[in-house]
């Protein structure tokens, strides 16, 4: 468990590293899931790399563990909504309406869009 | 107990430990009767969390900052989900190989949808400029979002609480919305969930469907990564 959280600890602080490093305009724990996953892959190849927390399921079970609670991460920000409420006060009702217009527009575009590829696809294979 | 219980309570309302502990009990409070209604969308355990959390910090007037030094610690494990978002990845890698094309047209035209329609309703909305630039980044994880914002001079707290409601937002409408489209393809719904709502969509997808969940990490990462390249344009192709 501890050697788990310390490998997905790692994979963020390389990830940051080399974001800072080299000005990548991406955020830092994005490159870790991809270390991450390349680990994960490499030790299907190489079994000499199936040590520690990348045996047994180690940093799959950590990963999970992690990943169960998501929600409850986004509390404390969430509750930054106290330093924002005499913007709220203003303009509160305009803020709320767009962005649930833009969630529903975002919503149906992905959805259909990943339809209707995926079925451009399937009739391409049955011909 | 000191002689003084209003001492007693100065100090720990300045202790990280009074709100790490709040912040807990509330969300496994609300958590619980999300379970009990089923997952109901409107029982959503963050939204409720926030307002009671909110509520209490108000009327015990204790400032967010003093509450952040202890809410922090679970805000840190934001960065270590994020990253543990690979194994789900992995252990569906075939399913994702198998989908890759649709995916990727997918997640083209709903950035661009998210990041164009917040921008574009929020400037026929009338909103201060300021306010246009912190909703922009709106459909990508908090630390992804403030980041954006700082860039481009707005207020990254406010970017923040846009990305919190939005994915509330998100999640409590996805499936009635989804279910009303007659799509049952839950690598498709899954998707559109984590593009468009990020973690707290993500959150409730694994809630309705393994599939959906991993569909909506995969969304919430990739979106994260071109979300940061089409902010900034789409801010000085759109804002006046």
């Amino acid at each position: 468990m501890l050697a788990s959280l310390g490998l997905i600890l790692l994979c963020q602080l390389i990830g940051e590293a080399v974001v800072r490093g080299i000005g990548l305009p991406l955020p830092g724990p994005v490159l870790g899931l991809l270390l991450l996953l390349i680990l994960l892959l490499a030790r299907d190849r190489f079994a000499v790399l199936a040590h520690g927390p990348l045996r047994n399921d180690g940093v799959e079970n950590a990963s999970k563990g992690l990943l169960a609670h998501l929600s409850l991460l986004f509390v404390p920000a969430g509750v930054g909504v106290v330093q924002k409420l005499d913007l709220l006060a203003s303009h509160g009702i305009a803020i709320v309406l767009v962005l649930a217009l833009s969630v529903v527009v975002t919503l149906l575009a992905t959805v259909l869009t990943f339809r209707l590829v995926s079925r451009l696809l399937k009739q391409q294979d049955a011909r | 107990m000191s002689d003084n219980p209003f001492s007693l309570w100065v100090y720990l309302s300045q202790s990280p430990l009074l709100w790490l502990t709040v912040t807990l009990l509330v969300y496994a409070t609300t958590d619980a009767v999300s379970l009990a209604t089923r997952r109901h969308p409107l029982a959503n355990p963050v939204l409720h969390a926030m307002w009671i959390i909110g509520a209490f910090l108000l009327a015990t007037g204790t400032s967010y900052t003093s509450y952040f030094a202890g809410a922090q610690f679970v805000h840190f494990l934001l960065g270590p989900a994020t990253v543990a978002l690979a194994v789900p990845l992995y252990e569906n890698r075939w399913r994702v190989v198998s989908s890759i094309v649709p995916m990727l047209v997918a997640l083209l035209a709903g950035s661009i949808t998210a990041v164009v329609s917040v921008v574009l309703l929020a400037e026929f909305a009338g909103l201060p400029r300021d306010v246009v630039l912190s909703l922009a980044p709106k459909s990508v994880t908090a630390g992804v979002a403030m980041g954006i914002a700082e860039s481009l001079h707005a207020d990254p707290s406010l970017a923040a609480v846009a990305v919190i409601l939005t994915g509330i937002m998100g999640a409590i409408i996805v499936t009635p919305l989804m279910n009303r489209t007659g799509v049952t393809d839950y690598r498709a719904r899954g998707f559109a969930a984590g593009l468009a709502a990020h973690g707290i969509g993500t959150a409730r997808a694994f809630q309705v469907d393994e599939i959906a969940g991993v569909f909506s990490g995969i969304a919430m990462s990739l979106n994260a990564l071109v979300t940061s390249f089409l902010v900034p344009l789409a801010v000085t192709l759109l804002v006046r």
